[in-house]
């Protein structure tokens, strides 16, 4: 059994939690006691019918003012597939959440309702999809009981969607037509819409391939911990713990290490499992060298012929988080990229991307909060980049604001070098 | 674990996550601490925890916030454990700050102590100037706890803002504060229930004895089954009965109810947790059922 990540992002008036709730209700993934909570609670705000959307909404700001304020997530699995659901609020004040759910999903679902079909904000959740680069979308078209079925309606959006999208640079995308509230194509093939060939939502999420996302290619280990026992028996033990972020790692391998740029061979890799052979993303081991070379936290082991960028300049796209501060040119922060701190200075705010049209808006002064726009950043200390699209993870970056140590960016590496 | 298509269990997955996490705080902070109740959670943190730096020992020490209400199993499973791993133990006593009038006990017959930990708990993050908190919370267990970061700041007075947490994104996290503030850490927080029992079966963690069904003189109170004698008292009117029973959480006794069940090893476990449909907090806890939002409000005052 594998893990799938997926984000979903829509409104409440598009059925979201409905959707998330029949997903978790017929997975078997509702306890009686939550269901029960629920219907309480439903009942004393003299609602008719359970409102699912109070499982989702766990703050009490957010139960008083019906609205999501939040990531909140969710588990469920199925015999096949264990999920982790980040479910975010898709309203454009929202944006940041958005983004956080889905840098790190393996996909999102998108909802639109088909009575109102692609709307701006369908859009939106498309366009922050694809730019936090989730492989794989899936266009949910709900409360297709209100719209008879139709087969004509939703190859209407189906093809309104296609058209967008083929502008942006999706990986994989797929159409479904359900009814959240009637569990029709959801957990199974719908009665209702024998037109429609074509799996259930739940079949889609436990049958997605998800194995080839990953970038099995450009070998990059960035170093987070030296272990060093320092007892007799273990005397010259030293290993280099990290994440694998790329690639495959082999006992045996030729490897250089930035930023000294000196090379060893992989000796040993050690797991919590015991050693082993080979390591690839996302495992967590400890890398031992041939050679005692100097290597740190921060530093990057990867191949002599395939390395990251060593730079000093980064360009990229920047979701800001803050309302104060504003992202302005000539604005200082701190940036942490993999295991590395930096001082940062923007030196340009190019654009602002409108994230409902995706137009680009040149020439203004700040990225207030939730603003996207694409900047150049200048660094104290060299980090070893990719750009994102390569990798998730040397193409990432937060800012933090010095004075209060908030997060207050995330950026995406469109540029390095 | 691995097969030649390069593919990781889910299991293996979120251990990988959750070592990444300690990585990062014993790289990032000057004090960190780990939360250790004994409880499976906090058994299955600690495990975690010697394997993210083996062969070298876990670089900080382990904290328990003792309510004084305790299992006799769990206590004598907690010395084990530390005398074994040879890790520091700090304990953070409910009952000392009681004796020394910094906190007042509510005079009731059975008197729950779990809201009484929070004093104690953020005397000792001061007193030892701890700068990183590990907790076993797991988000799956409650509404509240859905929404926690996995590194979650906390201002000097040990406050959690559930409103305005600081956006986490990939696992790039920021622990930066300022003295006096400290970050918790839920190196858990991906993990469910049933994610925690497999986990304890192949990995081979070792628990309390009171999680397997054993026989214990019980008696019946909003809805849980609590021990008689321990350190809750039936009333009159409650009947205490010998059953069969075993724990699916373990906190302060005075609040922890059992589960009537027979199974008896960690298999027959796992085929009750997969098949149960009721949360185990809602089982056993009486400490959620204050209010709609009582956990969201604990948390707000520094809980774990």
């Amino acid at each position: 059994m594998d893990l799938l990540r997926l984000a979903t992002a829509g409104s409440v008036d598009d059925g979201k939690s409905t959707l998330i709730g029949r997903l978790l209700y017929d997975s078997k993934s509702i306890f009686e006691d939550q269901l029960t909570h629920v219907e309480d609670v439903s009942r004393r705000r003299g609602l008719g019918q359970a409102d699912l959307a109070l499982l989702t909404d766990g703050l009490r700001a957010e139960r008083e003012q019906g609205i999501t304020i939040d990531v909140a997530y969710r588990y469920f699995s199925t015999p096949r597939r264990r999920f982790v659901l980040a479910d975010t609020p898709g309203h454009p004040q929202y944006t940041r959440n958005m983004v956080t759910g889905a840098s790190t999903a393996n996909l999102a679902l998108v909802l639109v309702d088909a009575r109102n079909g692609v709307l701006e904000q369908t859009r939106r959740h498309a366009f922050l999809a694809t730019l936090l680069r989730v492989p794989h979308i899936v266009l949910c078209v709900n409360k297709m009981d209100l719209v008879d079925h139709s087969q004509e309606r939703f190859n209407e959006i189906r093809d309104e969607f296609g058209a967008f999208a083929a502008k942006l640079d999706v990986g994989d995308l797929s159409f479904i037509p359900v009814s959240a509230l009637n569990g029709d194509n959801i957990v199974s093939r719908s009665m209702s819409m024998p037109w429609y060939e074509g799996p259930s939502l739940l079949h889609h999420l436990e049958e997605v391939h998800i194995a080839s996302d990953r970038n099995l290619v450009d070998v990059r280990f960035p170093v987070q911990y030296v272990i060093r026992p320092r007892d007799d028996k273990h005397h010259d033990y030293r290993g280099y713990a990290g994440q694998v972020a790329g690639g495959v790692l082999a006992v045996g391998d030729t490897v250089e290490v930035l930023p000294s740029g000196m090379q060893s061979t992989i000796s040993h890799i050690d797991t919590p499992e015991g050693p082993v052979d080979e390591a690839f993303a996302p495992m967590s081991v400890v890398i031992r060298l041939a050679d005692n070379i100097d290597v740190s936290r921060g530093d990057l082991i990867c191949r002599p012929q395939n390395q990251p960028v060593m730079t000093q300049t980064v360009e990229a796209v920047v979701c800001w988080m803050s309302g104060t501060p504003r992202l302005q040119a000539g604005g200082r922060y701190l940036l942490k990229h993999t295991h590395r701190w930096s001082k940062a200075i923007v030196r340009d705010l190019k654009y602002r991307i409108d994230v409902n049209t995706m137009h680009r808006e040149e020439g203004v002064q700040a990225l207030g909060l939730n603003d996207i726009g694409r900047v150049t950043l200048r660094l104290a200390q060299p980090i070893f980049a990719d750009e994102y699209r390569r990798n998730r993870t040397t193409g990432s970056f937060i800012l933090v604001d010095e004075a209060t140590n908030n997060t207050v960016g995330a950026g995406i590496i469109t540029n390095a070098g | 674990m691995t097969a030649p298509t390069y593919q990781l269990t889910h299991l293996a997955a979120l251990e990988a996550e959750s070592l990444h996490i300690f990585r990062e705080v014993a790289a990032e902070f000057e004090r960190p601490v780990l939360l250790f109740s004994g409880g499976k959670d906090s058994a299955v943190m600690l495990w975690l925890a010697l394997r993210a730096f083996a062969p070298a020992p876990i670089p900080f020490p382990v904290m328990h916030v003792d309510t004084g209400h305790n299992f006799p199993e769990v206590i004598e499973y907690r010395d084990r454990i530390v005398a074994e791993t040879g890790i520091r133990l700090e304990v953070a006593s409910v009952q000392a700050a009681i004796d020394t009038g910094r906190i007042t006990e509510n005079p009731d017959i059975d008197p729950n102590r779990n809201q009484l930990q929070i004093i104690p708990l953020l005397d000792a993050i001061t007193e030892h100037r701890f700068d990183a908190v590990f907790g076993g919370a797991r988000r799956d267990e409650e509404r509240a706890r859905a929404k926690e970061r996995v590194f979650s700041f906390r201002d000097e007075f040990g406050q959690w803002d559930p409103k305005n947490q600081r956006p986490e994104l990939w696992s790039i996290y920021n622990g930066r504060h300022h003295r006096g503030e400290h970050i918790r850490v839920f190196p858990l927080s991906n993990w469910t229930e049933s994610d925690i029992w497999h986990y304890i079966r192949d990995a081979e963690v070792p628990i309390p004895s009171i999680y397997y069904a054993h026989e214990r003189d019980v008696f019946l109170r909003d809805g849980m089954l609590l021990a008689a004698g321990l350190w809750t008292h039936p009333r009159e009117d409650e009947v205490v009965e010998r059953r069969t029973v075993r724990y699916r959480t373990i906190g302060d006794a005075t609040c922890t109810g059992a589960v009537a069940s027979s199974a008896a090893t960690i298999a027959d476990v796992i085929d009750e947790v997969d098949a149960t449909r009721i949360t185990e907090r809602g089982a056993t806890r009486a400490d959620d059922r204050a209010s709609e939002a009582a956990m969201e409000d604990r948390k707000r005052d520094g809980y774990f």
